[in-house]
């Protein structure tokens, strides 16, 4: 009796009508439907918000200890005491640190990474490069206290057996390890260039009688040479960002020079120096670490808008 | 007439061959040396380490006495953490992804957003530290809490666990999701019974990897002032705490000092990287037993 009664009951409206009742409806449905989108934008603003955050954070406390500190004596002092008592706030002796190390860095990871790349790309068999590359991987999953304390522990003894005239904290160490950390990241990224090079262009090379070699370095290496060169770029970027490993290693001397022999501190370590001893809030010295971050912000972003802006203009099209 | 030289070439083509044969050792050379130092490491520390680990180490709180030194707190500072960083980054974290792949029109506002979390990708980690002193520490006066820890890290691997999603999302076919509509389902409807419970396997190993970042990370930790002292165990979102990375960290320094310490951070880095490799197998098993494909 129930359903006859109901279906006289719809039969009575047309199925438009039904829809529009439909869609008027305050139904819990409906009205997720309204809500939901909402909340999902907030939270993909969640992201936004964290960029403002940053900037905002470390712009506004620059400014103030640029009221206390003269920009060109920021950028332009050799000298950094913040705790002496004529303190002098010069940021050259950690970029020193910081570029000194990221390049021992990069030599190590540079030659190794591309070369490991190209034996992925273009010798293993495809069973083999499975099984490889995710191994080569967790050396960056890795924690980088991990690297700190490999570094400081066992690299640095057996550097100073051969080298005795390096310090126990000294800025080779602390370079060595972290080219090793970013090795997979340049392998990566550059085995993945390489892999894109349409396999006709290889076959053409090799048919010609070209060796497995020779079609590496004259016909992929330039196909893939803006990959491989943003692979480098982000992993610079990685080198100049990283904290622990040079925090623990390379000790805290504001040195300045090429002596990879001695104790140099980087912008990362200076930071976790100030702000791992109590600094007071509203000390010179607390706001410095917010114009050390500023720098060290603005250079990787600047490193990774290039390598952004490298892959994509010279990418070649096939 | 004679067009090649047949000595000629074959003295050539011997040279190429050899060289192609040695460059291929060294290349081989290359991609070892990366698996060799990883071996060397996990021995080292294991070899260090590995006669320390005990029930007292385990259970104990930390001591001035190195004997008696245990980690208890550094473990539950650490769990503790990964709660925080698991509730914070799933929801905003897929609820981003979802907005990004299926609602947002293609547009400016979602290519500035994809951009944006590009670059955060490539911020410093300490720089995520600094945001969480000011932010959290400071102005929202939680003080160096297990919150205020955990919201820094999430902040840290959000980007991570976005981008995971989206490419999970991205790949729920399309069909899947037209049947949906066929059957009159609105859209939060569609996502909710068919593209998400479809991607989810793949979003879960995306939020684990990004789960081991974090429980990894210690520059954030060091900046926003997370102590290694003896401290009581952590017991709510609003108690101070300590973590494992932290913990290895004061360890190492101390090293230099009485070389014992050096084990005892050994043995915490065991801990850490029996830890991380459970997260990543439970992730490779996820991924392997309920990923599907079409």
């Amino acid at each position: 009796m129930t359903s006859n009664s109901k279906s006289e009951q719809l039969s009575t409206h047309s199925v438009r009508q039904l829809i529009n009742e439909k869609r008027s409806s305050k139904s819990l449905v409906h009205v997720m439907g309204k809500i939901i989108p909402g909340i999902l934008f907030v939270f993909a603003f969640v992201s936004v918000f964290t960029t403002v955050g940053i900037i905002y954070t470390l712009f506004s406390e620059t400014i103030e200890f640029f009221q206390r500190v003269s920009f060109v004596d920021f950028f332009t002092g050799t000298t950094l005491r913040p705790l002496s008592q004529n303190p002098e706030f010069g940021i050259l002796p950690l970029i020193n640190g910081t570029l000194l190390s990221t390049l021992i860095a990069i030599l190590v990871a540079g030659p190794i990474g591309i070369m490991a790349a190209i034996y992925l790309s273009e010798y293993a068999s495809e069973r083999l490069r499975k099984k490889l590359k995710p191994m080569l991987e967790v050396l960056a999953g890795i924690p980088t206290i991990v690297y700190g304390f490999f570094a400081f522990t066992f690299v640095t003894p057996i550097i100073r057996a051969v080298w005795p005239s390096v310090e126990a904290t000294n800025i080779l160490s602390p370079g060595i390890v972290m080219g090793i950390m970013i090795i997979p990241m340049v392998a990566s990224l550059s085995e993945d260039a390489m892999n894109s090079v349409p396999n006709s262009m290889r076959e053409g090379a090799l048919a010609l009688g070209a060796t497995k070699l020779e079609v590496t370095f004259k016909v992929i290496i330039p196909a893939a040479i803006s990959g491989i060169i943003a692979s480098f770029v982000l992993a610079i970027s990685r080198a100049i960002g990283e904290t622990m490993i040079v925090t623990i290693a390379s000790g805290s001397s504001k040195n300045v020079g090429f002596d990879v022999t001695e104790s140099m501190q980087t912008m990362t370590a200076f930071i976790v120096e100030v702000s791992s001893g109590d600094a007071a809030a509203g000390t010179t010295i607390y706001y410095s670490i917010y114009a050390v971050a500023m720098t060290l912000f603005v250079m990787t972003l600047c490193m990774n808008l290039l390598a952004r802006y490298i892959s994509r203009k010279f990418r070649e099209e096939y | 007439m004679n067009y090649m030289d047949q000595a000629q070439v074959e003295k050539r083509m011997k040279r190429r061959v050899t060289t192609n044969k040695m460059m291929r050792k060294l290349f081989l050379g290359s991609t070892l040396f990366g698996l060799i130092v990883l071996a060397i490491l996990i021995f080292r520390v294991l070899y260090q380490g590995i006669a320390w680990i005990d029930w007292n180490f385990l259970t104990g709180t930390l001591s001035t006495n190195f004997e008696n030194a245990g980690i208890m707190g550094a473990i539950l500072g650490t769990l503790w953490l990964m709660l925080v960083v698991i509730i914070v980054t799933l929801a905003i974290g897929i609820g981003a992804a979802i907005y990004l792949e299926l609602y947002a029109k293609k547009g400016k506002l979602q290519e500035l957003i994809q951009t944006n979390i590009a670059n955060l990708a490539g911020v410093p980690s300490i720089v995520y530290g600094i945001l969480g002193l000011t932010l959290f520490v400071r102005l929202m006066e939680m003080g160096s809490t297990v919150l205020a820890g955990g919201l820094t890290m999430s902040l840290l691997v959000l980007p991570i666990i976005i981008v995971a999603s989206q490419e999970a999302l991205r790949a729920v076919p399309g069909f899947l999701s037209e049947a949906s509509y066929g059957m009159g389902a609105t859209k939060w409807q569609t996502v909710q019974n068919i593209i998400l419970p479809t991607a989810i396997p793949s979003i879960l190993t995306g939020a684990i990897l990004a789960l081991s970042r974090a429980i990894g990370e210690t520059a954030p930790l060091v900046v926003i002032g997370i102590p290694a002292l003896l401290i009581p165990f952590p017991g709510g979102l609003t108690d101070r705490f300590t973590a494992l990375p932290m913990q290895i960290y004061y360890w190492t320094l101390d090293a230099s000092l009485t070389s014992e310490y050096a084990n005892l951070a050994a043995a915490t880095i065991i801990i850490l990287l029996l830890l991380l490799f459970i997260l990543n197998s439970t992730a490779i098993i996820i991924r392997n037993k309920y990923q599907q494909r079409f």
